[in-house]
């Protein structure tokens, strides 16, 4: 087993030049592209080529929340080597978070016209709201919870796993585990969280009408920036000295423990951070989607994001961003010209990337550009166990 | 390279949005919103080529208002946000002029505010909880008293059943169903203990247990009936289960709401022989119109496949939305919605479905015995049809709702007590 | 079919006129007449039909009936002639019901009688009564039994006059229950009443356990019900612990179907260290290869699984081979990557069977030998095919075991899992046995989806059912040792079926998840850890 565990660690985690070195140069773009797409949106008639359109916006919207959940997969994965099959649930929860506030903002424009029950409490005879919906109608304290419920089921789950040192496939495997029974859960019509059909029908959030187009556009703006500045933040952390400890965790977790550094706490804490980047990520994603249900917790959902990853090439933030935009991208395109052969078509692209780019788009990319300009090829494989 | 990629997406997103509304008008587009893929492709699948083929035949027929039609398919995925996302997409990317579309209640849900918000126009054709009367919806399948009701009824009278499970996948369909069933036992004088009810999560296949304590409730001296809302994929499991610990439904007869031709073609039916089904249609019952519906789907689908009750409903939702907008003269969708409450259309089982002002059909209610080769005999229906009722009078804060689109009144959801109409802002 | 159902209905109509004519006459009162009767009235109209039949006494009632309980009774259409209908040895056989000839004619010319459950329920009795005379002494004691439920005193009094020349014993013993029953509820004599109840003290009969509840409920006779108060006791300790034996056998099922899914993984990932995501796949093509063997073999459903066995493995374990040869070999030692390919491959694989067989659930039909059950007492039943699915995993469990302890390829397997340069070096060819594992864990998924075809959906989304579980059970059980997989599997077959009746099916399936990963907190390698390994 060591020998697998060596050439694990060899095999999987080439290293990827500095981590992120292109971040500001994305997020600059980005936030043009944002600011291009607001006004087309806002100020452009809709006959003139430039126009966007509310659909464009909306899709974008759901493209930077998958980026930014795909970006804390990486936070995790790509440099610190734990696979989380789970995050889904982490950005599913801050959805929840977001969704409950949302619920009680409708306040007695429900269709039963109660000013304090959901509809869906009503229709199943809820007698009052459970404790655990009080206080959400502060947008303040929802967004706390939104954040910290998250984040201290990563701490509660992180700080019982990487004490007891559990690693590698188990890790993954409990992972999804602990998605699958909140996915189960959250089916549950008694949890109070409208069962499997979750929360909908927002009206609107902050006194805002969700449904204006400028709403829209002030969402999808601050995921822009929300995209942006956790790039930057993540980008310096990974630069700072607990960055480092943590990628000599990924390295060999054992030699970095014998130095004298208590891994699991740095572990620990970047997986806290990690889920509420995912939370903040599902937060933003639910008013601009209009729907938070149990469906986000599957299994499946956790695996595509790590397929993002991988496929935009892990430990390199800027590339977990990129394979989520190319994906969700091709996804929709692809979903609508050939709903049949799409599934052969993404079955495929994860076997190839996986066989082909264990590195993904990004360090394929890298490695071509560093070839034409006749720097030598990086020193990948250095380490040994 | 990744940032040309990035333009060359949002550039090909515009640009598609573009040249779509440029050529539009010469063809009336026809939105198909159901799943191909993922869970729900197994029943959705059904109606998306139900749409295509009542497509076609209106298109032999010469079209409509002079035009031909055209069917604008995109998959969902099964995926409930999917709905909204795709949704929206054929209201304004495509341009569609009507939608026919979703299965489950909560697709419907994820896509309703964007259907009110763009004022587009959906036909709906699955049997449903109710609670619900969308301005831009119409609900061509049942009502549970167009269902759920009748069936007990039936039971309680015709076969003298004094004990009732009822049992259910966990979500709100069963959920609100039994709900309803519930609260009307309990008006017709059954006891609380008579009463067993049971969730399941979706996809449940090991019924062992559940199937033992129904057993186990049945033998207890009184004549005992399951209602099962049980979804889809379990219904194998648990009929299976149901067959080998030899329940009969000469002793514990199952009434099943979710249970059609379709479901019945995924097993061997012998041992179900006898259970039941409600459902406002049945591919057995003897009529020309159904025979004439039946050979065209034969035709157009194969010979082996068979119709249900949700084509059914597309197919009365797709006659009625073609006789609104001949009426109409124009595909307007507030214009259709005027004109298409009122309407009447032949159903196929010899009745007529008439448009309610609530956006829900009358629908005859029919009970069918399970044969052995997959197949319902009818063994009792309603006389004439019965009208599709939004908001149920067995659930206290919906007994005072009615909907009713026409004026005064054009609510969804207006409290006849307070009245008052919650929630809407049109 | 058009042109039929005109006929039809002419004739239909024709035979109407000519009843209504000839009821008014006369109240057709002949078994002809009266089964001639049968092919036009309405099915609500058809049980007082059926009772006068019964009045009649006739010698084919007894073909009758059965028959129309089967749901085989049809007629001709042109003339109204009575026909049965079956099926020998894959071919359908038509005959006239009174004289049992062979006719030759199709089944379009044919109509069915139809039946609905009220005439079936009275159908059932009906025949039960014919055969309280039968020649054969197990349908006079089924026929006995079948009563239990329906006793009115006409019948009560038919079994009493019987009882006195009856010769055999456990008809007799049947008979007994009937008239102790009779006597307990009906009877004069306070004492003898009390003895009739003693007497069915020991039998789990629900119809005896209800007279019980009712006879202790009244208060008339306060000594009678305190009799039977004591026999209730006695009967519901019994029945609580049949219930306990019933809940254990479903955990053991429940076990079982989990060893059947989990064992192939047991190999591919506990052995090889390969994370196949694609194993929920393997068990659905094995469950698809089923329902081909049974098209290809439609009359010989009985024999069509000991075929489907060896081809479920054969096609699952091929397409292991292809796998781990197009796509594994290329991955070793970087698991969690095998992790995301074969994760692509499991997409392939849905939407492939979803192509070639339609996103439908098939058909998979049950053998006659596998449907049914055992009655062991009338509370406690073991279903036949979870019973065979339970023999059938631990028989599959145990050749796995000789196959890797007892056979070179065994020997192979667990050298190259335990030091495969090492390994290498003493000549063994690795690659070659890393695609038999592969081919061996696939294909015995393969065989679990033999058996969960049985149990289950056929569908394209089989597989994904199964395999968050049997990566529980692999991990729960301890990675690489077979035996942990057993013990998890049958560990958690039966926690979450004791929970079950207590917390309900999902929230005993979360509470299982919880406790697994509360577990692997506590013990990472899980039940039966690896020793000997190098620690991480």
């Amino acid at each position: 087993m060591s020998a697998i565990s060596s050439r694990f660690n060899t095999q999987l985690f080439k290293r990827s030049g500095e981590p992120g070195a292109v971040v500001a140069p994305f997020v600059g773009l980005l936030l043009v592209v944002t600011l291009f797409a607001g006004v087309g949106n806002l100020l452009i008639p809709e006959t003139s080529m430039f126009y966007v359109s509310t659909y464009t916006i909306t899709l974008l919207g759901k493209y930077l929340c998958y980026a930014m959940l795909a970006l804390a997969v990486d936070i995790v994965w790509g440099y610190c080597g734990i696979l989380s099959l789970g995050h889904a649930a982490f950005f599913a929860l801050g959805g929840y978070g977001m969704g409950i506030y949302l619920m009680r903002q409708i306040g007695d424009r429900g269709v039963y016209g109660n000013p304090i029950l959901p509809d869906f409490m009503v229709f199943l005879n809820w007698e009052k709201l459970p404790w655990y919906w009080l206080g959400f109608d502060n947008f303040g304290f929802a967004m706390l919870m939104a954040v910290c419920v998250p984040g201290l089921l990563a701490f509660v789950f992180g700080w019982l796993a990487f004490r007891s040192r559990v690693t590698g496939v188990y890790l993954s495997i409990m992972t999804q585990a602990l998605t699958y029974a909140l996915m189960l859960a959250f089916f549950r019509n008694e949890m109070g969280f409208g069962g499997n059909n979750g929360l909908t029908d927002f009206k609107d959030i902050l006194g805002f009408n969700l449904q204006s187009d400028l709403t829209r556009v002030t969402l999808f703006s601050i995921t822009a920036l929300m995209l942006s500045l956790t790039l930057i933040l993540s980008q310096a952390i990974m630069k700072s000295r607990f960055g480092k400890v943590i990628i000599a965790v990924r390295d060999t977790e054992s030699r970095s423990r014998f130095l004298g550094y208590r891994t699991e706490r740095y572990k620990v804490w970047l997986f806290v951070y990690s889920a509420v980047i995912a939370a903040i990520a599902g937060a933003l994603y639910v008013p601009q989607i209009g729907i938070i249900n149990p469906g986000e917790f599957t299994p499946i959902n956790s695996i595509e994001v790590v397929i993002w990853v991988a496929i935009g090439g892990r430990g390199t933030l800027i590339g977990a961003v990129l394979g989520a935009l190319l994906v969700n991208y091709a996804k929709t395109r692809l979903t609508a010209i050939f709903p049949d052969a799409w599934l052969f078509a993404l079955g495929a692209l994860f076997v190839i990337v996986t066989l082909f780019l264990p590195k993904g788009l990004f360090g394929f990319f890298g490695s071509v550009k560093n070839k034409m300009m006749g720097q030598p090829k990086p020193n990948l494989t250095e380490e040994t166990a | 390279m990744k940032i040309t990629t990035l333009m060359k997406g949002a550039a090909l997103a515009v640009s598609a949005s573009i040249a779509v509304t440029t050529w539009a008008a010469d063809t009336i587009k026809v939105g198909v919103l159901h799943s191909l893929s993922g869970t729900m492709a197994i029943s959705e699948t059904t109606l998306k080529d139900t749409v295509l083929m009542m497509v076609e035949e209106q298109n032999k027929k010469g079209g409509l208002l002079g035009k031909q039609l055209e069917a604008v398919v995109v998959d969902p995925a099964s995926n409930w946000p999917l709905f909204a996302e795709k949704g929206r997409e054929l209201l304004t990317q495509e341009n569609v002029d009507v939608i026919f579309g979703s299965w489950t209640s909560v697709s419907r849900k994820s896509v309703l505010p964007v259907l009110e918000e763009l004022n587009g126009l959906m036909f709906y054709p699955v049997q449903y909880e109710g609670e619900e009367s969308s301005k831009n919806i119409f609900y061509t399948g049942a009502a549970p008293n167009q269902q759920a009701i009748p069936a007990v009824d039936y039971l309680m009278n015709d076969i003298e059943v004094e004990r009732w499970v009822l049992a259910g996948t966990d979500y709100v369909y069963p959920r609100t169903t039994n709900k309803i069933l519930e609260a009307y036992l309990k008006s017709k004088g059954v006891a609380e203990e008579d009463i067993m009810i049971n969730y399941t999560p979706f996809g449940h296949s090991d019924w062992q247990s559940i199937i033992a304590d129904i057993k186990k409730f049945g033998s207890e001296g009184k004549k005992t009936a399951v209602v099962s809302t049980i979804n889809g994929d379990a219904n194998v499991p648990f009929y299976k289960e149901l067959g080998n610990q030899g329940i009969s439904a000469e002793d514990i007869p199952v009434v099943a709401f979710s249970v059609g031709e379709e479901e019945l073609s995924g097993f061997d039916t012998t041992p179900l022989v006898g259970h039941l089904a409600a459902w406002n249609y049945f591919q057995s019952v003897e009529s020309s119109a159904n025979a004439e519906f039946i050979a065209k789907w034969k035709a157009f689908a194969g010979e082996e496949r068979v119709t249900n009750d949700p084509m059914e409903a597309t197919y009365i939702g797709f006659e009625l939305w073609v006789d609104a907008v001949e009426k109409a003269g124009t595909t307007d969708v507030d214009a259709v919605s005027d004109a298409i409450i009122g309407l009447s259309v032949p159903n196929l089982t010899g009745g007529t479905a008439t448009m309610g002002k609530n956006h829900h059909l009358t629908k005859p209610v029919l009970i069918g015995e399970i044969q052995d080769d997959g197949q319902f005999e009818v063994v009792w229906e309603t006389e004439g049809e019965v009208a599709g009722d939004a908001w149920s009078d067995f659930l206290p804060d919906s007994a005072p709702l009615i909907a009713d689109w026409t004026a005064p009144i054009k609510c969804g959801n207006y409290n006849t007590i307070t009245k008052t109409c919650s929630g809407q802002n049109y | 079919m058009f042109r039929h159902a005109l006929t039809h209905k002419i004739f239909k109509t024709l035979m109407t006129l000519s009843l209504v004519f000839s009821v008014s006459l006369v109240q057709a009162t002949s078994f002809e007449e009266l089964s001639q009767e049968l092919t036009i009235v309405k099915l609500s109209k058809a049980k007082a039909v059926v009772e006068q039949l019964e009045q009649t006494g006739h010698p084919l009632l007894l073909p009758l009936f059965e028959h129309m309980l089967a749901g085989d009774l049809y007629y001709r259409v042109s003339d109204g002639l009575l026909v049965s209908h079956s099926t020998v040895k894959g071919k359908l056989q038509i005959r006239a019901l009174s004289t049992g000839e062979l006719l030759d004619v199709t089944e379009a010319d044919l109509e069915k009688i139809k039946v609905n459950n009220s005439l079936r329920i009275f159908l059932r009795s009906a025949i039960a009564r014919i055969q309280l005379t039968s020649e054969d002494a197990t349908e006079r004691k089924a026929a006995v039994e079948a009563l239990y439920k329906k006793m009115d005193s006409d019948t009560v009094a038919t079994i009493a006059s019987l009882r006195e020349t009856e010769t055999n014993a456990s008809v007799r013993g049947a008979m007994d229950i009937v008239l102790a029953m009779d006597n307990a509820k009906n009877g004069s004599d306070v004492d003898a009443r009390i003895a009739s109840v003693t007497f069915l003290a020991d039998s789990l009969e629900p119809a005896i356990r209800n007279l019980m509840i009712e006879l202790a409920d009244q208060v008339e006779e306060p000594r009678l019900a305190i009799e039977a108060r004591v026999a209730l006791n006695g009967i519901e300790g019994k029945i609580r612990f049949f219930n306990k034996v019933d809940t254990i056998f479903f955990g053991l099922s429940l076990g079982s179907v989990l060893l059947l899914a989990s064992i192939g993984l047991a190999i591919t990932f506990g052995v090889m260290g390969v994370i196949n995501m694609a194993h929920g796949e393997m068990i659905m093509l094995g469950a698809y290869t089923t329902y081909v063997v049974q098209l290809l073999m439609p009359n010989y459903i009985d024999a069509s699984i000991w075929v489907a066995i060896p081809a479920a493995f054969l096609v699952s374990g091929l397409m292991g081979v292809i796998i781990e040869r197009g796509v594994i070999q290329f991955l070793h030692g970087r698991p969690l990557e095998t992790l995301l390919a074969t994760f692509g491959i499991s997409l392939i694989l849905q939407q492939l069977v979803r192509s070639v067989f339609s996103p439908l659930n098939r058909q998979v039909d049950t053998p006659s030998w596998m449907s049914g059950s055992i009655e062991l007492n009338p509370v406690l039943f073991v279903t036949l095919n979870r019973f065979y699915i339970f023999i059938f995993a631990l028989v599959v469990f145990a050749l796995l075991v000789l196959i890797l302890n007892k056979t070179s390829l065994g020997l192979h397997v667990r050298a190259v899992s335990q030091n495969r340069n090492m390994a290498k070096a003493m000549g063994i060819k690795t690659a070659r046995v890393d695609a038999m594992t592969f081919g061996l864990g696939s294909g015995i998924a393969g065989i679990a989806g033999v058996a969960l075809s049985q149990l289950t959906n056929v569908g394209p989304n089989l597989g994904q059912g199964y395999i968050i579980d049997s990566f529980m059970v692999v991990v729960f059980g301890g990675v690489g040792n077979l035996f942990g997989t057993l013990v998890a599997a049958f560990t958690l077959g039966i926690a979450n079926k004791v929970l079950e009746p207590i917390t309900g099916a999902v929230l005993a399936s979360i509470l299982v998840l919880i406790f697994i990963i509360l577990f692997i907190q506590k013990r990472p390698k899980g039940l039966f850890p690896q020793k000997g390994r190098a620690a991480e």
